[in-house]
């Protein structure tokens, strides 16, 4: 006998684990990918899934099969003008001749596919050697939480709703007794006018108490309960409420920072905002360059752009604190910054910065982080912030020479959110 | 006849298909179709991806390369290159068809007569496919395949499974026999086998081995003593038995995607004839049920459009030629059979005598039964085929600067151009012919294959990445020799462990 099964509920991702396997084996090719995309896309723009290409080459799997060359005689349709005995010029490029027509589905082109925003983002978080916590907490996409909606009509046991399931079956059952009811009652009333003209035994008698008693069996069968009566309490997911935050990128872009050091950053800033967008429904963000003198930028300029000359740190820090009283008061906005240096200051300058910092930066933002990308050894600012480090709670700094460098700087922030 | 359609929505639902199935069947049966039992599957699209990602099995084990396939697929789906109206059907009892939530009722109705009656006639009753594979038991063989191989990662390690696994796959065309019959399978008599066989194994390869000492004192026999005594065709299965360092475990793998490879054989050599027939089914009876007034006029525009997309040949400079179409060729040379045996011109009558004039049907089975692609051709394409598709023979021969048109569809042409197209379907001469040859048995265990020249044709340079996983089987040296015109024996490549 034929037989028709629906499928469609059965194992969707049959092919996910294939997929992982695929991805573990590119893994070079796809984390260069990554890191290329990660140079490429704007601090912000990390919601998003990426176009990963690899060489065909290195994808295809080999067999035996015979290359071009040799002799051979193929059967092509269509012919139009050819007649026995023509000879024509080889196409150019050659692709019509060889064997590997019916094997090369796509041509020479790279394999190209699309990662995923999560595993993108397992991919940038890879360098930088998150604990798997915030790995998990950073990929998770917004937080909900689940609020009373009304009652439904389906839904998970454990979520019946008794009393207004057993109030409908009620309802139910008073109106599905209704007509049986009524019809007994007038039968029983015209039983008794019967009885009164006929014996027991007369065939109406018996057919009207035949009646009635089906009426009481088919009352009798009405169920207490039915699926149809439950109800069950709906429960939906609402966002959680946030709020807005605004985060300060400032960055050294003298000549001593050079395009490597400018990744590092880069990544750094990512970090922290992405860790800012599990928080806060909306997120500005603000770029300070600066040199011997600081200025508010666009992103471009601020990754790009390239100054040679000396550094004044305190140039910026001036810079951030003017502009969080002239545009961001700390009654509506939670206020973070990063900064990112070589280290190199001027020497009287370094404790202007201090100074700065603990009068009119550290008591209105919520986290300071400050790196420092040298391999030299550190540099006078180093002295300087080491002792705010001391005095403030939510000042971090380190010193980066590789990406997992960057984690600890975040790791107390971290911890704080998670408690 | 004058009666009511099954339907006229493009809506298809649960009971509908379950009518358009009966009624099919009816007509299938009517034509003398001989069928498994069908048992069709209603399927979203990313299971068809799946499906189609894992060779079109239900179940296979895992391997990147599957998982490559499927982006792949999903890629060439989203860009909407896939054309065909997604069927599969698995060569198994009962055969499974899977139907595509997506489709409307008339491309359900199709894939039904395509897959669910064409395909599945010609899994039961084709020669090679009775022969060769064992619809009873591949589901359960597939099953055993997937967990054992599964529970290898486990005790092994993911890396050294996929790593044998990858040298097995780029062997796979050479893990058939290609004429002993292989026994059938299954899935309990596997598992039972699979101990015992791992054990036995091991003490053969051993012995092999131990004589080396014993041979070594008399070394003027050596010179004759061959091994393998006769070369051998089944690389695989030369190295699940004699490769020496293999681990139990490793050579069940390699016995596994030889068995599977095993399992394809026939549908590689019968891509022509099993299109062709399921298109010339699908064709017939959904005429059929339209003469019948069970389905509209609107349905019938929808199948017939489908259905000429799926045999339309792009002729050679055309830019969406990429080879010819099976379903293309095998539909026009079987609807040409029936043509020659019911209304058979004198061409006919002179190039096809036995068959001119004879009952279609049976001689429909009869071709369908009896051969391959190969034969098939070389028996039925006939000089009407030739013409409507226009056919043309090119010579291309790397010692002349110019391709040489050496036939086309006329009467000089047509026996050159029926031999030149059924040689092109002769797996025996689209796959290189290469051996297992020599085992230095006494030296450093070096193991030789001899690659014999057809027509001059060289192997491609992926040979190299070839010996190299054939080297991670073997364990030792490999070497490939090619014998040119015959007689000249050349060292060709060499691949250390």
């Amino acid at each position: 006998m034929p037989s028709i099964v629906d499928r469609r509920l059965n194992g969707k991702n049959k092919s996910a684990v294939n997929r992982q396997k695929f991805i573990r084996r590119f893994r070079n090719q796809i984390k260069k990918a990554v890191a290329d995309a990660i140079a490429d896309r704007s601090v912000t723009d990390l919601d998003k899934g990426e176009k990963v290409s690899i060489p065909t080459k290195n994808t295809s799997e080999p067999f035996f099969h015979h290359g071009h060359g040799g002799h051979h005689q193929r059967i092509y349709p269509g012919n139009k003008e050819f007649h026995q005995g023509d000879r024509i010029n080889r196409p150019k490029g050659g692709s019509k001749q060889g064997h590997d027509a019916s094997d090369s589905g796509e041509g020479l082109d790279d394999f190209i596919f699309e990662l995923t925003r999560e595993e993108f983002l397992q991919f940038f978080f890879e360098d930088l050697e998150l604990p798997n916590l915030v790995k998990t907490k950073l990929t998770t996409i917004s937080e909900t939480r689940k609020v009373h909606a009304g009652h439904t009509s389906d839904g998970m046991p454990s979520n019946i709703n008794i009393i207004r399931s057993l109030r409908g079956a009620m309802g139910r059952r008073i109106a599905a007794r209704g007509p049986y009811q009524s019809r007994i009652k007038e039968a029983e009333a015209e039983l008794e006018l019967l009885l009164n003209r006929h014996n027991e035994t007369d065939a109406v008698i018996i057919k009207l108490r035949e009646e009635i008693e089906q009426l009481k069996k088919k009352i009798a069968h009405i169920p207490f309960i039915d699926t149809f009566d439950l109800r069950y309490n709906n429960r939906i997911d609402q966002p959680k409420p946030t709020t807005q935050a605004v985060m300060f990128c400032i960055m050294d872009i003298s000549g001593s920072m050079g395009a490597e050091e400018k990744d590092m950053a880069k990544r750094f800033f990512m970090l922290l905002y992405l860790f800012l967008t599990k928080t806060y429904e909306k997120i500005q963000v603000i770029f300070i360059s600066h040199h011997t003198e600081a200025q508010e930028v666009d992103e471009e300029t601020f990754f790009y752009s390239r100054d040679t000359g000396g550094t004044i740190v305190s140039s910026a820090l001036n810079l951030t604190s003017k502009i969080i009283q002239e545009r961001f008061p700390t009654s509506e906005w939670n206020i973070y910054a990063a900064q990112a240096s070589d280290g190199d200051n001027w020497d009287t300058d370094s404790i202007d910065c201090r100074r700065i910092l603990t009068e009119h930066i550290m008591p209105y933002v919520q986290y300071y982080a400050y790196i420092e990308i040298t391999e030299d050894r550190h540099q006078n600012l180093w002295q300087e912030y080491l002792e705010l480090q001391n005095n403030w709670d939510n000042f971090a700094m380190q010193r980066i020479e590789q990406l997992a460098d960057i984690y600890p700087v975040f790791s107390q922030l971290f911890q704080k959110q998670s408690q | 006849m004058n009666r009511k359609p099954i339907s006229d929505t493009s809506q298809w639902t649960f009971a509908l298909i379950e009518k358009y199935q009966k009624e099919i069947e009816r007509v299938a049966t009517n034509f003398g179709l001989k069928t498994y039992p069908v048992q069709l599957e209603i399927i979203t699209t990313e299971q068809m991806m799946d499906a189609y990602a894992s060779v079109g099995m239900p179940i296979g084990y895992n391997h990147w390369s599957f998982g490559k396939e499927y982006i792949n697929n999903e890629k060439r789906y989203k860009r909407g290159q896939m054309g065909l109206a997604y069927e599969i059907v698995i060569n198994s009892n009962p055969c499974i068809a899977y139907l595509m939530e997506e489709n409307t009722m008339a491309m359900q109705a199709l894939v039904i007569a395509h897959a669910a009656y064409g395909h599945n006639s010609f899994f039961k009753n084709n020669y090679l496919f009775t022969t060769w594979t064992s619809a009873e038991s591949i589901i359960d063989y597939l099953l055993f395949a997937k967990n054992y191989i599964a529970q290898c990662e486990e005790r092994y390690g993911e890396e050294h499974v996929e790593a044998i696994l990858d040298s097995c796959h780029a062997l796979k065309n050479f893990g058939v026999d290609r004429y002993k019959h292989p026994p059938s399978l299954s899935m309990q008599e596997e598992k039972a086998k699979q101990q015992d066989r791992a054990t036995y194994l091991q003490s053969q390869v051993n012995e092999l081995w131990r004589t080396i000492p014993v041979k070594d004192t008399n070394s003027q026999d050596a010179q004759r003593d061959h091994f393998p005594e006769e070369p051998q065709e089944n690389i695989l299965y030369f190295l699940e038995k004699n490769a020496p360092l293999l681990e139990p475990w490793q050579r069940e793998i390699v016995r596994i995607v030889r068995k599977i490879a095993q399992y394809f054989y026939p549908q590689r050599q019968t891509q022509v004839m099993n299109e062709g027939w399921a298109c010339f089914w699908h064709y017939t009876i959904l005429n059929q049920l339209y003469d019948e007034g069970l389905v509209t006029d609107g349905f019938m525009i929808e199948f017939l459009q489908s259905h000429t997309n799926v045999i339309y040949q792009p002729a050679f400079d055309s830019p969406y030629f990429s080879g010819i179409n099976p379903y293309a060729l095998g539909f026009a040379m079987m609807i040409d059979i029936r043509r020659i045996c019911e209304h058979p011109t004198d061409e006919d009558k002179q190039w096809f005598p036995d068959i001119a004039g004879s009952d279609w049907q049976q001689t429909m089975n009869f071709a369908m039964q009896n051969f391959k692609d190969e034969s098939f051709i070389s028996q039925f394409l006939s000089p009407k085929v030739i013409r409507d598709l226009k056919l043309f023979a090119i010579l291309d021969d790397d010692n002349k600067k110019q391709l040489e048109v050496t036939s086309i569809h006329d009467e000089t042409g047509y026996q050159t151009i029926r031999k030149t197209l059924s040689e092109q379907y002769n797996l025996g001469s689209i796959e290189p012919n290469i051996q297992v040859f020599n085992v230095d048995r006494e030296g450093d265990r070096s193991l030789t294959l001899r690659h014999t020249q057809y027509n001059r044709m060289p192997l491609d340079k992926s040979v190299h990445e070839v010996l190299k996983h054939l080297a991670r089987l073997w364990g030792f040296r490999v070497r490939l020799e090619t014998v040119v015109n015959d007689h000249i024996v050349m060292p060709l490549f060499e691949c250390e462990k």
